[in-house]
């Protein structure tokens, strides 16, 4: 053994050319968090701007880089590349792989993120500043009346996708080759199912995305007229192929948590998941329909009637797969025997709050309300419900349930109950009183509004700034666990919990299933 | 434990209750501050009634969904010393929570479809008002009214003094503009929505309609409002900068009213092209440019002409040089840059009236004027 038995390289050499996979997920994880503070400092100071009326911090253009780039740092720098971090570390424990199947490529995929956001953030210090049309960047304001920066905008957006791209190819490369015999698809951890029809979903859409900030850069530097209508072309048509990667980009973001916490809900009810097959197919069904309902974003733009009736139908029938998924949580925590540890608390406020936004989402897809709902506070308030509550706090969840596992060391319990009852608290404050102010007139994106909504702005802004500090204690929380957490040896961290990845000693060794683990044929999925 | 459940269940009743009754309260105020505003619209009552059927059904669904969690989380914890079911899998559940849903969903599905087909038939309009979304104003331009076009810009009217909190903001702050539409009542009146720039949405919650302002294309939208009353609104999608300062006012009156404000517009409209024809003097014109240049220049170049977004007009150089470039930029704007084609938008008096201030306030002391004529010889080339 000895001699191929090693261990991680010294030094910084270790970070920039390591090929492990669990280098790799934890590289993820922090930059995802780094990005998650930088995009939440963007929204602190937006929401600092908004806490009364008037003009108070910033100037109006400024906010709008501020609504810009706190979109786009949070869905392209934090939450997609967590679930990432999440899958590196994950999918090879979880199927029984020694590492991902193409290491070099996994180092190559993280290492052009940095200096990209580097790149991205260094926008706000260029002449006429950063992108400031909205992280939907609809033409021709992100064209014909763009700065200069959205140049740098469109090379940065390229890059992610390319990021994205070669991510998913590996996560598929690694599901379809190096699952340990006896490992069928239908034994497959939900967390890997999820992760395997979101790479699918990757790949069809980001090249879809690079398509259309090409035809931007054409339209910006090569006198072409693709949304120009005076060049013969169509400002909608950006809509149309934006959302076409738009919208399945959301369930990029929300399949991953729903893998997540179909772990997690099963470990803490000590019971195994209620309608595994079902819950499978429900993930497959919603991948299906999240390319078919992209003009849902558009009910306002004028598209002839049928294109209407056809969008509102094909999206009200995504409420029948999401409700089964919710169902099915529901039925596997039904007569189990639970306990309430962090992971658990976020998994259930997840469940909670994203069937709250499910159901707002179920109201944004009948047409004619949306002529009242689109782009009003109602709509940030759905999408942050879903976003935030949704993908973010299953994020949550899963660092409190595998960090043990990964560093062999326990974290504060008491600390990370707080956590989420700060964060619970802090997030409904900030985000349900936007239902009200939407839904009582109050266009999204606006730097200063009317004396009727100034009330529930201001309590939006103090339940940020809550749900911002909690994060504090997160961070605190990991590292005093990674640095002096109490250190534990049990494979099992959480009695309930199932899966090879419990069968690996604590901490998870560098290089783990270098011989492939046997599978049990009678055994169920875990 | 069946007792117990009930009492559970009025529990997770008690907070929905609560919730629903602050909106029905507020559906009985004029405008709501919590929920959507039925307005003054057939089809406004419409969605307003859609919107409401939804929220119900979504309550419900929500209370039986979060009442069995919690009632699992009450009673089915490890603390209480139960021991674990094991069952999983069951064909016949999954069928049912796939069916049942699928058919609240069609039920759902009937009136939304008859509503959307109703807001979709622009058919039969009395009156045509063509919209147009400017960065960061509205153009409103009435089709041939008794034979002759009649339109205007709407721009906001709160002071930037207001908005500075260097005074205090009035009721209906950013909501003001200095010329509302006048609409008349009982009358369906079709919007045909474009934009002159990027792309703006007119959004009028009362009068339920919103619909995007697209450069190149043109929208149809129609309201028919049946009380009289003033109506607020915003511009709904990104534009820019001061996307949050383009407020729509509509102006809902009587038929009566309505013709009577429709002649005074086309007098006025009359009455400009006579003053086309004069000389003005300094003072009149720095009067009259002030006025132009607090609505159309300020939000860019500053109150005291120090610049902001645009270039200080006070001691720049095309303020205190050549007059024929001067008015060019003014009628054509500055291509690539925020400096709006002027030419357009305000007519020869103001045009020669702002141009004319620019150069003789903020300390800029040309003493030269320009009247409306040189305006008009300009634009012709």
């Amino acid at each position: 053994m000895g001699d191929h038995h090693h261990g991680p390289a010294k030094g910084l050499g270790r970070w920039l050319f390591t090929t492990n996979h669990k280098d790799i997920g934890t590289m993820y994880l922090w930059f995802s968090f780094c990005m998650f503070i930088l995009g939440g400092t963007f929204a602190m100071i937006i929401r600092a701007e908004l806490f009364q009326p008037g003009m108070q911090l910033v100037d109006p253009e400024f906010f709008n880089q501020m609504t810009t780039l706190h979109g786009l740092v949070m869905v392209f720098g934090a939450i997609m590349p967590s679930f990432v971090g999440l899958a590196n570390w994950m999918i090879p424990m979880m199927i029984g792989a020694p590492d991902m199947a193409l290491p070099r490529m996994n180092n190559w995929s993280f290492w052009i993120l940095p200096p990209t956001f580097l790149l991205l953030a260094s926008t706000l210090f260029m002449e006429g500043g950063a992108p400031q049309a909205g992280w939907t960047f609809y033409a021709p304001l992100s064209t014909t009346y763009a700065g200069p920066s959205v140049t740098y905008f469109i090379f940065c957006i390229h890059v992610l996708g390319l990021s994205s791209i070669m991510g998913s190819i590996n996560i598929i490369a690694t599901v379809m080759n190096m699952r340990a015999p006896g490992m069928t698809y239908m034994k497959m951890p939900l967390f890997v199912w999820t992760w395997l029809i979101t790479a699918f979903l990757l790949v069809a859409v980001m090249p879809v995305l690079a398509g259309a900030v090409t035809m931007m850069l054409m339209d910006v530097h090569f006198g072409t007229s693709f949304f120009s209508a005076a060049g013969g072309g169509d400002p909608v048509l950006f809509q149309h192929v934006f959302w076409f990667f738009g919208h399945p980009e959301v369930y990029i973001i929300i399949l991953p948590a729903f893998g997540v916490v179909s772990q997690i809900i099963p470990a803490f009810s000590r019971k195994p998941l209620f309608g595994y097959d079902s819950m499978v197919y429900a993930t497959a069904s919603i991948a299906f329909l999240s390319f078919i309902v992209w003009a849902h974003h558009m009910y306002t733009v004028g598209m002839p009637v049928s294109g209407e009736l056809f969008f509102m139908y094909a999206t009200m029938l995504i409420a029948v797969p999401t409700g089964v998924k919710v169902f099915n949580w529901v039925t596997t925590m039904w007569r189990g025997a639970m306990t309430f540890e962090t992971p658990m608390l976020f998994c259930i406020g997840f469940l909670v709050l994203f069937t709250i936004g499910g159901f707002t989402g179920l109201m944004l897809s009948i047409a004619p309300a949306d002529f009242q709902y689109h782009d009003s506070y109602f709509v940030v308030a759905h999408f942050h419900y879903v976003m935030v509550a949704g993908a973010v706090f299953s994020m949550t969840a899963a660092v409190y349930y595998w960090l043990p596992k990964w560093c062999g060391r326990m974290y504060n319990e008491t600390m990370g109950k707080t956590h989420f009852w700060i964060s619970f608290i802090g997030f409904n404050l900030t985000f349900f009183p936007q239902h009200f102010v939407g839904l009582a007139g109050m266009p999204r994106r606006i730097p200063d509004y009317a004396l009727q909504f100034a009330d529930f702005n201001m309590m939006s802004s103090i339940g940020a700034f809550i749900y911002g500090a909690s994060q504090i204690l997160w961070l605190y929380n990991v590292i005093a666990t990674i640095v002096a957490g109490e250190k534990i040896s049990d494979e099992k961290v959480w009695d309930g919990a199932e899966g090879l990845e419990w069968t690996i000693p604590t901490p998870a060794p560098y290089h783990t299933f270098e011989t492939p683990p046997k599978i049990d044929p009678a055994h169920a999925h875990s | 434990m069946v007792f117990k459940a009930k009492r559970l269940g009025m529990l997770a009743l008690g907070p929905v209750l609560l919730l629903m009754s602050v909106f029905a309260m507020a559906a009985g105020g004029e405008v709501s501050e919590v929920n959507m505003s039925p307005g003054v619209t057939e089809v406004g009552q419409k969605i307003y009634d859609l919107h409401m059927i939804i929220l119900g059904i979504s309550t419900l669904i929500g209370i039986v969904v979060f009442g069995v969690m919690f009632y699992s989380i009450y009673y089915h914890r490890k603390s209480r010393g139960v021991t674990p079911a094991t069952f999983h899998e069951s064909t016949k559940v999954e069928i049912a929570w796939t069916v049942v849903p699928f058919f609240i969903l069609l039920g759902m599905a009937v009136p939304a479809t008859t509503t959307l087909l109703e807001i979709y038939d622009n058919d039969n309009a009395e009156l045509d008002v063509v919209v147009t979304g400017y960065q960061w104003k509205w153009k409103y331009e009435y089709l041939n009214e008794n034979g002759e076009n009649v339109s205007f810009f709407s721009n906001l009217r709160t002071p930037q003094t207001e908005i500075d909190n260097s005074e205090a903001k009035g009721e209906h702050y950013l909501l003001e503009v200095d010329e509302p539409l006048v609409l008349p009542v009982d009358t369906k009146v079709r919007f045909l929505v474009t934009a002159n720039d990027v792309i703006h949405s007119w959004w009028v919650p009362e009068l339920a309609v919103k619909r995007d302002a697209i450069p190149g294309f043109i929208n149809e939208v129609w309201t028919h409002a049946t009380e009289e009353g003033v109506y607020r609104g915003q511009c709904a999608e990104l534009c820019g900068r001061n996307h949050g300062f383009m407020p729509i006012v509509v102006n809902v009156v009587s038929k009566d009213e309505y013709g009577q404000w429709l002649s005074a517009k086309q007098q006025e409209a009359a009455e400009i092209k006579e003053l086309m024809a004069q000389t003005f003097t300094l003072d009149e014109l720095m009067a009259r440019g002030k006025a132009v240049y607090d609505t159309n220049c300020l939000a860019c170049h500053g109150v005291n002409g120090e610049g902001g977004v645009g270039v200080a007009i006070a001691g720049s150089a095309v303020a205190t040089g050549d007059l024929g470039q001067h008015l060019d930029i003014g009628i054509n704007g500055v291509p690539g840059t925020a400096m709006q084609a002027f030419g357009g938008q305000l007519n020869d008096v103001d045009m020669a009236a702002v141009i004319t201030y620019q150069r003789n306030a903020f300390g800029n002391n040309m003493g030269d004027t320009i009247q409306p004529i040189d305006v008009y010889n300009h634009k012709k080339g």
